[in-house]
Protein backbone atom coordinates (compact mmCIF):
# COMPACT_ATOMS: atom_id res chain seq x y z
CA UNK A 1 0.00 0.00 0.00
CA UNK A 2 2.71 2.09 -0.62
CA UNK A 3 4.10 4.02 -3.62
CA UNK A 4 6.77 2.29 -5.97
CA UNK A 5 8.76 5.09 -4.60
CA UNK A 6 8.68 4.29 -0.73
CA UNK A 7 8.93 0.75 -1.41
CA UNK A 8 12.50 1.20 -2.92
CA UNK A 9 13.77 4.00 -1.03
CA UNK A 10 11.79 3.30 2.69
CA UNK A 11 13.06 -0.04 4.89
CA UNK A 12 10.13 -2.26 5.33
CA UNK A 13 8.21 -2.19 8.59
CA UNK A 14 9.76 1.19 9.57
CA UNK A 15 6.64 3.28 8.25
CA UNK A 16 4.88 5.11 9.86
CA UNK A 17 7.29 7.17 11.10
CA UNK A 18 8.28 8.76 14.79
CA UNK A 19 7.16 12.35 13.30
CA UNK A 20 4.14 14.04 14.38
CA UNK A 21 1.12 14.62 12.40
CA UNK A 22 1.84 17.63 9.54
CA UNK A 23 6.06 17.36 10.12
CA UNK A 24 7.83 18.83 7.10
CA UNK A 25 10.68 15.91 7.60
CA UNK A 26 8.37 13.56 5.96
CA UNK A 27 7.71 15.83 2.69
CA UNK A 28 11.53 16.50 2.41
CA UNK A 29 12.59 12.81 2.74
CA UNK A 30 10.19 11.93 0.10
CA UNK A 31 11.57 14.42 -1.85
CA UNK A 32 15.19 13.26 -1.27
CA UNK A 33 14.15 10.00 -1.94
CA UNK A 34 12.67 11.55 -5.06
CA UNK A 35 15.88 13.34 -6.20
CA UNK A 36 17.76 10.20 -5.70
CA UNK A 37 15.33 7.98 -7.98
CA UNK A 38 15.87 10.70 -10.71
CA UNK A 39 19.23 10.61 -10.50
CA UNK A 40 19.52 7.14 -10.82
CA UNK A 41 22.03 6.41 -8.60
CA UNK A 42 22.95 2.51 -7.25
CA UNK A 43 21.53 2.25 -3.78
CA UNK A 44 24.62 0.75 -2.88
CA UNK A 45 26.55 3.99 -3.62
CA UNK A 46 24.92 5.97 -1.29
CA UNK A 47 25.78 6.74 2.14
CA UNK A 48 22.77 8.84 3.89
CA UNK A 49 24.73 9.85 7.61
CA UNK A 50 22.53 11.83 10.12
CA UNK A 51 23.22 13.17 13.68
CA UNK A 52 20.80 13.43 16.98
CA UNK A 53 17.26 14.61 16.49
CA UNK A 54 13.97 14.44 14.49
CA UNK A 55 15.77 14.71 11.27
CA UNK A 56 18.17 12.31 12.19
CA UNK A 57 15.77 9.60 12.09
CA UNK A 58 15.82 9.34 8.33
CA UNK A 59 18.95 7.37 8.35
CA UNK A 60 16.92 4.63 10.13
CA UNK A 61 14.35 5.06 7.42
CA UNK A 62 15.97 5.35 4.30
CA UNK A 63 17.30 1.87 2.35
CA UNK A 64 20.73 2.70 1.79
CA UNK A 65 23.94 2.49 3.67
CA UNK A 66 23.30 4.48 6.54
CA UNK A 67 25.23 5.65 9.54
CA UNK A 68 23.21 7.23 12.78
CA UNK A 69 25.56 8.94 14.55
CA UNK A 70 26.53 11.28 17.82
CA UNK A 71 25.02 15.11 18.02
CA UNK A 72 26.46 17.09 15.59
CA UNK A 73 29.32 14.78 14.41
CA UNK A 74 27.21 13.92 11.82
CA UNK A 75 29.94 15.33 9.29
CA UNK A 76 32.92 14.24 10.65
CA UNK A 77 31.16 10.59 10.50
CA UNK A 78 30.54 11.66 6.89
CA UNK A 79 34.27 12.57 5.92
CA UNK A 80 35.54 9.41 7.21
CA UNK A 81 32.87 7.53 5.09
CA UNK A 82 33.74 9.71 1.92
CA UNK A 83 37.47 9.46 2.25
CA UNK A 84 37.33 5.79 3.00
CA UNK A 85 34.86 5.25 -0.03
CA UNK A 86 35.66 8.23 -2.79
CA UNK A 87 33.09 6.25 -4.77
CA UNK A 88 29.84 6.96 -2.60
CA UNK A 89 27.99 9.47 -2.57
CA UNK A 90 27.44 10.55 0.59
CA UNK A 91 24.80 12.70 2.06
CA UNK A 92 24.84 14.28 5.67
CA UNK A 93 20.84 15.27 6.44
CA UNK A 94 20.79 16.81 9.92
CA UNK A 95 18.60 19.23 11.54
CA UNK A 96 19.43 22.67 12.35
CA UNK A 97 20.41 22.51 15.93
CA UNK A 98 22.59 19.25 14.86
CA UNK A 99 24.44 21.36 12.11
CA UNK A 100 24.35 24.97 12.91
CA UNK A 101 24.93 24.44 16.79
CA UNK A 102 26.83 21.77 18.35
CA UNK A 103 28.14 21.13 14.45
CA UNK A 104 28.97 24.38 13.69
CA UNK A 105 32.18 23.75 13.72
CA UNK A 106 32.26 20.60 11.68
CA UNK A 107 29.76 22.58 8.63
CA UNK A 108 32.52 24.88 8.50
CA UNK A 109 35.67 22.99 8.14
CA UNK A 110 33.59 20.61 5.53
CA UNK A 111 32.91 23.80 3.51
CA UNK A 112 36.53 25.29 3.52
CA UNK A 113 37.70 21.63 2.60
CA UNK A 114 35.68 21.24 0.36
CA UNK A 115 35.76 17.16 -0.05
CA UNK A 116 33.05 15.76 -1.86
CA UNK A 117 30.54 15.69 0.53
CA UNK A 118 26.25 16.52 0.00
CA UNK A 119 24.79 18.66 3.24
CA UNK A 120 20.57 18.80 3.58
CA UNK A 121 19.72 20.33 6.18
CA UNK A 122 16.61 19.85 7.38
CA UNK A 123 15.90 23.60 9.19
CA UNK A 124 12.64 23.91 11.51
CA UNK A 125 13.58 26.78 13.56
CA UNK A 126 13.79 24.83 16.92
CA UNK A 127 14.78 21.83 18.72
CA UNK A 128 12.10 19.03 17.62
CA UNK A 129 13.19 16.49 19.58
CA UNK A 130 13.85 17.53 22.93
CA UNK A 131 11.28 20.04 23.44
CA UNK A 132 10.92 22.77 21.44
CA UNK A 133 14.50 25.09 22.81
CA UNK A 134 15.22 27.51 20.57
CA UNK A 135 18.11 26.78 18.05
CA UNK A 136 20.82 28.69 16.07
CA UNK A 137 17.85 29.73 13.34
CA UNK A 138 15.45 30.28 14.99
CA UNK A 139 13.79 33.81 14.39
CA UNK A 140 14.67 37.17 16.52
CA UNK A 141 11.38 37.40 18.93
CA UNK A 142 10.09 34.06 18.21
CA UNK A 143 9.03 32.11 21.26
CA UNK A 144 10.93 28.66 22.08
CA UNK A 145 10.80 26.65 25.71
CA UNK A 146 14.11 27.84 26.59
CA UNK A 147 13.10 31.85 25.49
CA UNK A 148 9.43 32.10 26.77
CA UNK A 149 9.38 36.00 26.06
CA UNK A 150 11.12 35.92 22.43
CA UNK A 151 14.50 34.85 21.10
CA UNK A 152 16.98 37.68 21.48
CA UNK A 153 19.63 36.56 19.43
CA UNK A 154 19.76 36.92 15.43
CA UNK A 155 19.73 33.57 13.57
CA UNK A 156 21.99 31.94 11.42
CA UNK A 157 21.77 32.75 7.90
CA UNK A 158 22.76 29.11 6.96
CA UNK A 159 23.64 29.99 3.17
CA UNK A 160 25.62 32.94 3.76
CA UNK A 161 27.49 31.08 6.95
CA UNK A 162 28.51 27.85 4.32
CA UNK A 163 29.34 30.21 1.53
CA UNK A 164 31.60 32.58 3.73
CA UNK A 165 32.90 29.31 5.12
CA UNK A 166 34.30 28.26 1.36
CA UNK A 167 30.99 25.86 -0.16
CA UNK A 168 31.07 25.38 -3.20
CA UNK A 169 27.34 24.83 -3.88
CA UNK A 170 24.67 26.27 -1.82
CA UNK A 171 20.94 26.46 -1.98
CA UNK A 172 17.86 27.13 -0.39
CA UNK A 173 14.80 25.04 -0.84
CA UNK A 174 11.21 23.94 1.46
CA UNK A 175 9.01 21.97 2.48
CA UNK A 176 6.36 23.67 0.24
CA UNK A 177 8.03 24.16 -3.06
CA UNK A 178 8.53 20.52 -3.51
CA UNK A 179 9.53 20.24 -7.31
CA UNK A 180 12.02 23.02 -7.07
CA UNK A 181 13.81 21.79 -4.17
CA UNK A 182 13.67 17.99 -5.49
CA UNK A 183 16.19 19.50 -8.46
CA UNK A 184 17.86 21.69 -6.08
CA UNK A 185 18.54 18.30 -4.20
CA UNK A 186 19.65 16.41 -7.35
CA UNK A 187 22.27 19.45 -8.23
CA UNK A 188 23.60 19.24 -4.80
CA UNK A 189 24.38 15.57 -4.89
CA UNK A 190 25.88 15.98 -8.50
CA UNK A 191 27.82 18.89 -7.30
CA UNK A 192 31.86 18.01 -6.94
CA UNK A 193 32.88 19.85 -3.59
CA UNK A 194 31.03 20.70 -0.53
CA UNK A 195 26.96 21.09 -1.78
CA UNK A 196 24.90 22.25 1.02
CA UNK A 197 21.41 22.70 0.73
CA UNK A 198 18.89 24.87 3.46
CA UNK A 199 15.77 23.03 3.27
CA UNK A 200 13.28 25.08 5.11
CA UNK A 201 11.35 22.34 6.76
CA UNK A 202 8.24 22.79 9.40
CA UNK A 203 7.57 21.92 13.28
CA UNK A 204 4.06 22.39 13.61
CA UNK A 205 4.09 20.87 16.99
CA UNK A 206 6.71 22.91 18.54
CA UNK A 207 7.90 26.16 16.77
CA UNK A 208 4.06 26.30 15.34
CA UNK A 209 2.33 25.79 18.21
CA UNK A 210 4.44 28.02 20.44
CA UNK A 211 4.52 30.88 17.61
CA UNK A 212 0.52 30.57 16.97
CA UNK A 213 2.03 29.59 13.08
CA UNK A 214 -1.22 28.06 12.70
CA UNK A 215 -1.56 24.20 11.42
CA UNK A 216 0.86 22.68 9.02
CA UNK A 217 -1.62 24.07 6.19
CA UNK A 218 -0.75 27.54 7.38
CA UNK A 219 2.90 26.93 7.94
CA UNK A 220 3.40 25.78 4.62
CA UNK A 221 1.07 28.68 2.96
CA UNK A 222 3.48 31.10 4.76
CA UNK A 223 6.28 29.10 3.04
CA UNK A 224 4.44 29.66 -0.19
CA UNK A 225 4.36 33.47 0.01
CA UNK A 226 7.65 34.32 2.13
CA UNK A 227 10.03 32.02 1.92
CA UNK A 228 12.34 31.71 -1.61
CA UNK A 229 13.46 28.40 -2.99
CA UNK A 230 16.75 29.40 -5.04
CA UNK A 231 20.47 28.49 -6.12
CA UNK A 232 22.96 31.11 -4.02
CA UNK A 233 26.38 29.99 -4.94
CA UNK A 234 27.77 27.77 -7.17
CA UNK A 235 31.54 27.29 -8.01
CA UNK A 236 34.69 25.34 -9.02
CA UNK A 237 37.40 25.26 -6.25
CA UNK A 238 39.90 22.47 -5.38
CA UNK A 239 38.16 19.01 -4.21
CA UNK A 240 39.85 17.35 -0.87
CA UNK A 241 40.34 14.17 -2.54
CA UNK A 242 41.83 15.09 -5.39
CA UNK A 243 44.36 17.08 -3.95
CA UNK A 244 45.02 14.13 -1.51
CA UNK A 245 45.83 12.15 -4.51
CA UNK A 246 48.35 14.40 -5.53
CA UNK A 247 50.05 14.81 -2.68
CA UNK A 248 50.37 10.68 -2.70
CA UNK A 249 51.13 10.35 -6.11
CA UNK A 250 54.01 13.56 -5.74
CA UNK A 251 55.37 11.73 -2.53
CA UNK A 252 55.52 8.12 -4.01
CA UNK A 253 59.07 6.78 -3.64
CA UNK B 1 -2.72 3.03 -18.50
CA UNK B 2 -5.30 4.10 -15.97
CA UNK B 3 -4.69 6.31 -12.48
CA UNK B 4 -6.12 5.72 -9.38
CA UNK B 5 -5.84 7.21 -5.91
CA UNK B 6 -4.54 4.77 -3.05
CA UNK B 7 -5.21 5.44 0.28
CA UNK B 8 -2.93 4.28 2.99
CA UNK B 9 -5.17 4.90 6.21
CA UNK B 10 -3.05 3.29 8.46
CA UNK B 11 -0.23 6.10 7.97
CA UNK B 12 -2.41 8.71 7.54
CA UNK B 13 -2.13 10.99 10.63
CA UNK B 14 -4.87 13.41 9.28
CA UNK B 15 -2.79 16.32 8.80
CA UNK B 16 -5.00 17.97 5.91
CA UNK B 17 -2.48 18.24 3.55
CA UNK B 18 -3.27 16.49 1.15
CA UNK B 19 -7.16 17.94 1.66
CA UNK B 20 -5.69 21.67 1.63
CA UNK B 21 -3.39 21.97 -1.35
CA UNK B 22 -5.47 19.56 -3.96
CA UNK B 23 -6.62 22.08 -6.31
CA UNK B 24 -9.91 20.05 -7.25
CA UNK B 25 -11.02 19.45 -3.93
CA UNK B 26 -11.20 15.51 -4.43
CA UNK B 27 -10.20 14.94 -0.70
CA UNK B 28 -11.78 15.20 2.56
CA UNK B 29 -11.75 14.08 6.21
CA UNK B 30 -13.59 11.71 8.16
CA UNK B 31 -12.81 11.10 11.70
CA UNK B 32 -9.17 12.18 11.11
CA UNK B 33 -8.75 9.92 8.09
CA UNK B 34 -8.49 11.27 4.38
CA UNK B 35 -10.96 10.03 2.46
CA UNK B 36 -11.49 10.21 -1.45
CA UNK B 37 -14.74 12.29 -2.07
CA UNK B 38 -14.80 12.66 -5.60
CA UNK B 39 -12.32 10.58 -7.28
CA UNK B 40 -14.21 11.66 -11.57
CA UNK B 41 -12.92 15.69 -10.59
CA UNK B 42 -9.56 13.91 -9.74
CA UNK B 43 -6.31 14.92 -12.39
CA UNK B 44 -4.03 13.09 -11.14
CA UNK B 45 -1.56 15.73 -11.09
CA UNK B 46 -0.09 14.19 -7.81
CA UNK B 47 0.49 17.01 -5.19
CA UNK B 48 -1.52 15.09 -2.55
CA UNK B 49 1.75 12.37 -2.92
CA UNK B 50 3.87 15.28 -3.52
CA UNK B 51 3.30 16.85 0.01
CA UNK B 52 2.12 13.99 1.99
CA UNK B 53 4.44 13.94 5.02
CA UNK B 54 3.47 10.49 5.30
CA UNK B 55 3.48 8.73 2.19
CA UNK B 56 -0.54 7.83 3.28
CA UNK B 57 -1.65 8.94 -0.43
CA UNK B 58 -0.43 8.05 -3.55
CA UNK B 59 -1.40 7.62 -7.31
CA UNK B 60 -0.84 4.24 -9.16
CA UNK B 61 -0.67 3.59 -12.56
CA UNK B 62 -2.49 0.50 -13.85
CA UNK B 63 -0.32 -0.85 -16.71
CA UNK B 64 -1.58 -2.60 -19.77
CA UNK B 65 -5.25 -0.98 -19.02
CA UNK B 66 -6.80 1.55 -21.35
Amino acid sequence: MASKLIEKYIRPGTLPHIWCSGCGHGILMRALAQAIENLGLDKDKVCVVSGIGCSSRIAGYMDFNTLHTTHGRAIAFATGVKVANPEMHVIVVAGDGDLTAIGGNHIIHAARRNLDLTCILLNNDTYGMTGGQFSPTTPMGDVASTAPYGNMERPFDTVKLVIGAGATFAARGTAYHVNPTIKLMQEAISHKGFSFVDCLSACPSYYGRKNKKGNIVKMLEWQRDNAKTEKVHASVEPEWLEEYDKILKANKK
Amino acid sequence: MNKKLVINEKWCKGCVVCVAFCPKDVLEMKADKVVVKNESACIYCGLCELRCPDFAIHIEKEEGKK
